[in-house]
């Protein structure tokens, strides 16, 4: 009975395509990120702020851009890393070379390449899906490494291919503590969330999962294929470039080009196979729950539980419940996290009532 | 209202379609007057479905033309079809699975919303006016075909006959001035087929939309149509109204013979 729609009918359209229709939902929502602006800045540890909270942020944000092209448009891409890399070593060389470029320009400078880029390796999309789409980001996923690792300019020839993110400030302002780059992180991530859920509710989301549903179908109502899939491939690489800039600058501070590899890659596409294809909110549960996974089962290994398994076993475990949660996710339940959610709310919706 | 039929629409002529070495359409002509509706029949394989692909431009054929609305060329593609208003429903329902009832619908009026992708992402001024403009539009259409309470229910749990309903919602949504309909009541039951019967006549008298439709049921072909294109293994074998056709000692033969 917590979740009850009886009652809340919509007077109009307008209310009815809200992004929370319910109001539960709406307050919920509310006091979350009340919580992530207000609580967390001044509660949480800086540990917690730097390794945690900002890395959380930044995953979701590249889950979701990979989330908008696979999850909704269908595409299926191995390039998340190399996306993310572009953007990072593009803000990086924009902010470097223009003197007095603003941070937040920079930014999204490096957004828009990586945006190009990710145009340009969607472009086999037009003529194959599925696994050979997936080989062909893949080649993208190397090739984009290599470059950035090969020519030494990219990262100002540094000696060993390692940039480092120069001094973020806006407007006067620096942000220098763990806690003023928590912040950043999570204006730009929440912005971009919420056009993304825009985007989703709106024609534009729509002609992208129609694509993934039944492209001679979407084609037939006029939906040019061409178009759809690439402004996906763009829009989806912009937000993994922003998450690669912010993965630099407000993440870690020094990255190199082999940090953006293929293993990246699978893991934001674990994060969006587990949270959920095809939802925003996955998107946030997937990096959460994957990054938060190893800090949990640490904490499980120094309680009286984790004294009964063998050091073998214990020191492997985490690779072990991934593989046992992603195999169960893609045969049990293909819409991850969000959809136990949502069963969950379904089920609080009739309690205490079964019927 | 009374139904007016008026010019010829689309014209068809010597439309030759072949797979490989597989013929399915064989030199074939005929016509589709402006609100009137076109009944195509013919055995399994007679080539009805490639005759509507060729129509909106999901094939090409090796041969003919194709007039529409004065225009003439020699291959359509879907996107420009759909641009001068020809809509569609498939012989397997070809909704999209993963999207709601209404968000299918919605996207029939794709090629009506103006707004680009950054209006989108900020669901701003305009951006929200539009989606609450067909919204309303499309609201229409589901009170017309009474689907009113699945409206938020995902397609792919719908069962069959509804499916087929919602196709022809996201098909009406384009304001289609010819709409092609794919065997639209395949596998349904009676009560199921007298509602798809009754839309559809709705459709072509209130809305004054153009049909062409192939059918098996030749009761429902005879009680409807205006006239009838009789198919069989990718020729034209008659072509006339329903009286003239089922009285066809080569059309009795071909197809009514067979299994009626
Ligand atoms: N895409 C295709 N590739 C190869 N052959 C095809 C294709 N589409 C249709 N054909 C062939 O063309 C012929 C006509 O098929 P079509 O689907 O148009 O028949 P139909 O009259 O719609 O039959 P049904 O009543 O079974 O739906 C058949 O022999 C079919 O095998
Ligand atoms: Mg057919």
């Amino acid at each position: 009975m917590i979740y009850r729609e009886a009652g809340q009918f919509k007077a109009s359209y307008e209310a009815d395509q809200q992004i929370f229709p319910i109001k539960q939902d709406r307050i919920v929502m509310a006091a979350l990120v009340a919580a992530a602006f207000l609580v967390a800045p001044w509660a949480a540890s800086e540990y917690w702020l730097q390794a945690v909270l900002t890395p959380v942020l930044v995953f979701a944000l590249a889950a979701l851009g990979l989330n908008l092209l696979t999850g909704y448009a269908g595409q299926l891409s191995l390039g998340t890393g190399a996306f993310m890399a572009v953007g990072a070593y593009a803000t990086y060389n924009f902010l470097l070379r223009l003197d007095g470029l603003p941070f937040l320009v920079g930014l999204v400078l490096g957004g828009l390449s990586a945006a190009a880029v990710g145009v340009v390796f969607g472009l086999p999309s037009l003529r194959i899906k599925g696994f050979y789409l997936a080989m062909a980001t893949l080649a993208a996923q190397f090739f984009i490494v290599w470059a950035l690792t090969k020519f030494p300019w990219f990262s100002n020839y540094s000696s060993s291919g390692i940039i480092t993110a120069q001094r973020i400030e806006i407007l006067g302002f620096a942000f220098d503590t763990p806690a003023r780059k928590y912040l950043l992180t999570l204006v730009i991530v929440s912005l971009l969330a919420l056009a993304a859920k825009n985007l989703a509710r709106t024609n534009t989301g729509r002609s992208w999962m129609a694509v993934r549903d039944m492209d001679v179908a979407a084609e037939v109502i006029g939906i040019p294929l061409m178009k759809t899939k690439l402004l996906a491939f763009a829009v989806s690489s912009f937000y993994c470039g922003i998450a690669g800039g912010l993965y630099a600058y407000t993440y870690l501070g020094t990255v190199e080009a082999d940090g953006f590899g293929l293993d990246l890659s699978f893991k934001i596409l674990f994060m969006i196979i587990i949270g959920g294809m095809g939802s925003v909110l996955g998107a946030f549960l997937g990096a959460a729950f994957i990054l938060l996974l190893p800090v949990g089962l640490n904490v499980l290994m120094h309680t009286s539980v984790g004294a009964l398994v063998p050091a073998t076993l214990a020191s492997n475990l985490e690779l072990i419940v991934f593989g046992v949660l992603i195999i169960f996710f893609l045969i049990v339940e293909p819409h991850g996290l969000t959809r136990l959610w949502q069963i969950g709310k379904e089920k609080l919706r009739l309690w205490p009532f079964p019927h | 209202m009374a139904r007016v039929i008026g010019d010829v629409i689309l014209d068809l002529q010597n439309i030759s379609l072949s797979f490989g070495g597989v013929k399915a359409l064989t030199n074939i002509s005929f016509d589709v007057r402006e609100g009137e509706i076109r009944a195509i029949i013919g055995p399994n394989g007679a080539g009805k479905s490639s005759m509507l692909n060729v129509i909106n431009g999901v094939y090409h054929p090796q041969q003919g033309r194709i007039v529409f609305r004065g225009q003439e060329r020699r291959r359509m593609n879907p996107h420009e079809a759909a641009a001068q208003g020809i809509a569609r429903t498939f012989q397997n329902i070809a909704l999209f699975k993963g999207m709601t009832v209404l968000d299918n619908i919605m996207t029939g009026r794709n090629l009506m919303m103006r707004r680009n992708f950054l209006w989108n992402a900020l669901y701003w001024g305009p951006s929200r006016r539009e989606e609450i403009a067909h919204r309303k539009r499309v609201e229409e259409i589901i009170d017309f075909l009474e689907i009113q309470n699945i409206r938020k229910t995902p397609v792919g749990r719908l069962p069959y006959g509804l499916q087929k309903r919602v196709e022809l919602a996201r098909a009406l949504a384009a304001e289609p001035s010819l709409l092609l309909l794919d065997e639209p009541m395949a596998g349904m039951n009676v009560e199921e087929k007298q509602d798809m019967c009754r839309f559809i006549l709705d459709v072509n008298e209130q809305l004054g939309t153009t049909i062409v439709l192939i059918e098996h049921d030749m009761g429902v072909v005879m009680d409807i149509s205006d006239r009838v294109v009789v198919l069989d293994y990718g020729r034209k074998i008659g072509d006339g109204p329903p009286d003239e056709v089922r009285n066809d000692p080569v059309v009795i033969e071909a197809y009514l013979g067979a299994g009626h």
